[in-house]
């Protein structure tokens, strides 16, 4: 029954993600128009001859309708064909397979940091409102949501890597070849990211469980001699469990963005830097193989968290 | 608690909204004021360099002391003030121009055409923002305003959503039911009726997403996609300052500092308006 029940809900949230991925792929796709003037011309680079234009017209398909060459580039990408980098002539699947993994570690280093230290400061402030604890997580989340997180990663780098010299200054040891060093030099990197992001988190919290406590079936319980802990750890995170699991899905996708940013004051080799060196170069098979591999993975994410939702809040799967 | 305490704390947390509301909108009015000023209040020009001061530490002659050029930093931090602002503005603007009539055609029409904007909506918001404005920035080709504009297009789903909601709701309301019965056409009953009516919320997501914005600038022009030099944005300052950090870290202090306050004031400045435009929420 169980069972059943999952591959409904996962089945129902595949149907659902569908069309936002055909149109993901379709806006990857269209951005290549965005270009002002002729394309083949552009991509062609200065001072190619017309010859050269026409062909790289012909081998991109440029001269087919719009929707013909949609549709051969996503037949391509269905295949793993990514096409190539115009600047360095590698399969652009290559040097995004290459660089993912550190850009990942990265990201999920800073969401785990987010959610062990939101959580707790958003439950802090929580069961005291208005008192100290509360203020200064209110003012820290004020200050973390404001923060540029490239500038705190340049203080960071200043005091820790260069003056007192715990953490290193930039780059990266791939996680395949030693996750500890790996951990080691993506420290710094995520905690300059997660500072947002622990902001988010404790600020939602916060709010989610002041709303249980004032809601009507805390007070029932209160009324009927219930122990505080009791309510707390029995209805109140359980009732917060979908506002968190929407924070963490909105969150994810912000700091996969963040990364990119952060990747270039460490000057590590991850998805970030690929695509600020491809849209600065105007290598746009690179830029758009970035934005697909993102793209799916947060529609991939969503999808989990959709599935979750169902399975921790009966209400959404009725619906 | 007794209710003169609770009366008491009450007015406290009013005045200490306001107290917000008043320091964040002095800071963003002066601010301005500075940004039209720049050319009389700054001791220098942006870009004029004094050879001899090359990375100078804060001092007399140079408050904030000189960058690699031999510029003064405190000069190029006045004139940073106003390419910052003028670039969080012109993004948020285009924002709006893309995000609210969608949102109103989404939301008043229905059926299959708030499907589609609706779905186009969430493809967008699947993006990391600042992935979807550097692939727009690298295809309309980088520059502040290129830039803006791709963030502009990046925040107009945020609008259109925002806007979507407030129009279904205004489209049951009693007074469209009887602008329609006295005959006024459906752009009327959209542009006199249900947009006035949804301005509120947009108010204060439009100052939230200055703040945003400016974030966004920051982290464009850091990156070099951004305010091109000689330009002086804050997020171009703090880039040239990364180049040189080992030899001169305390020039990354002072756009870092901007930055944050600004992007503070107009958080601060659209929370407080939240709770103004809304008197459900007064009493919290």
């Amino acid at each position: 029954m169980q069972g059943r029940r999952s591959l409904r809900l996962i089945g129902h949230g595949l149907l659902q993600a569908g069309p936002i991925l055909v149109m993901a792929t379709f806006l990857v796709f269209a951005l290549m128009h965005l270009v002002p003037g002729d394309l083949a011309f552009t991509l062609a680079g200065e001072n190619a001859t017309r010859e050269r234009v026409e062909e790289i017209r012909s081998l991109y398909g440029l001269d087919r309708p719009v929707l013909v060459q949609y549709g051969s580039w996503l037949w391509k990408m269905l295949h793993g064909d990514l096409s190539v980098s115009l600047l360095s002539g590698e399969p652009v699947l290559t040097s995004i397979l290459h660089r993912l993994p550190v850009t990942l570690l990265i990201v999920s280093a800073a969401m785990a940091l987010s959610l062990l230290l939101g959580i707790p400061l958003g439950i802090l402030a929580s069961a005291r409102p208005r008192s100290l604890i509360d203020s200064f997580v209110t003012t820290f989340a004020s200050i973390g949501i404001a923060l540029p997180s490239f500038w705190l990663a340049m203080i960071l780098v200043s005091l820790l890597a260069l003056t007192f010299q715990w953490f290193p200054v930039s780059g990266m040891v791939e996680p395949k070849v030693n996750l500890f060093d790996a951990l080691y030099h993506a420290f710094l990197p995520a905690v300059a990211l997660a500072a947002s992001g622990v902001a988010e988190v404790a600020r939602q919290t916060r709010s989610a469980l002041m709303e249980v406590q004032s809601s009507q079936y805390v007070r029932t319980l209160v009324a009927k001699g219930l122990p505080a802990s009791q309510i707390f750890w029995k209805h109140g995170l359980k009732n917060i469990s979908v506002t968190l699991l929407t924070v963490t899905g909105l969150l994810f996708n912000r700091l996969l963005g963040g990364t990119v940013v952060i990747e270039a004051v460490f000057a590590i080799s991850g998805m970030g830097s690929l695509v600020v060196g491809a849209a600065t170069g105007k290598d746009y098979p690179v830029v758009q193989g970035v934005m697909l591999t993102m793209v799916l993975i947060v529609i991939t994410i969503n999808l989990v968290i959709e599935i979750l939702y169902a399975l921790l809040d009966p209400r959404v799967a009725r619906q | 608690m007794t209710a003169q305490s609770s009366k008491r704390s009450l007015w406290q947390r009013r005045h200490l909204r306001n107290f917000g509301l008043y320091v964040s909108a002095a800071y963003l009015i002066a601010l301005l004021v500075l940004s039209v000023l720049a050319p009389w209040i700054a001791p220098y020009s942006p870009t004029h360099q004094d050879l001899g001061a090359v990375l100078m530490p804060p001092g007399p002659q140079h408050l904030l002391g000189a960058d690699d050029l031999g510029r003064d930093v405190f000069s190029r931090l006045i004139f940073g003030a106003p390419l910052s602002l003028f670039g969080s503005i012109l993004a948020v603007l285009v924002a709006c121009a893309i995000g609210l009539p969608f949102g109103l055609i989404a939301g008043f029409s229905g059926g299959w055409i708030d499907a589609v904007i609706s779905r186009t909506i969430d493809t967008m918001l699947s993006f990391p923002a600042i992935v979807l404005a550097i692939g727009v920035t690298g295809a309309l080709g980088v520059g502040l305003i290129n830039s803006m504009i791709a963030i502009g297009i990046v925040f107009s789903p945020t609008v259109a959503r925002l806007v979507r909601g407030q129009t279904l709701i205004g489209r049951e309301a009693l007074y469209v039911d009887a602008g329609r019965c006295f005959g006024a056409t459906n752009t009327r009953l959209v542009l006199r009726h249900i947009l006035p009516n949804a301005v509120q919320p947009v108010i204060v997501q439009v100052t939230l997403l200055l703040a945003t914005a400016l974030l966004a600038e920051a982290s464009l022009s850091f990156l070099g996609l951004g305010v091109q030099p000689p330009q002086p944005s804050w997020g171009a300052m703090l880039s040239r300052a990364y180049h040189y950090m080992e030899i001169e870290p305390s020039q990354m202090y002072a756009p870092g500092l901007a930055i944050l306050m600004t992007a503070l004031a107009f958080n601060t400045l659209g929370e407080s308006l939240r709770v103004l435009l809304d008197p459900t929420m007064k009493n919290r």
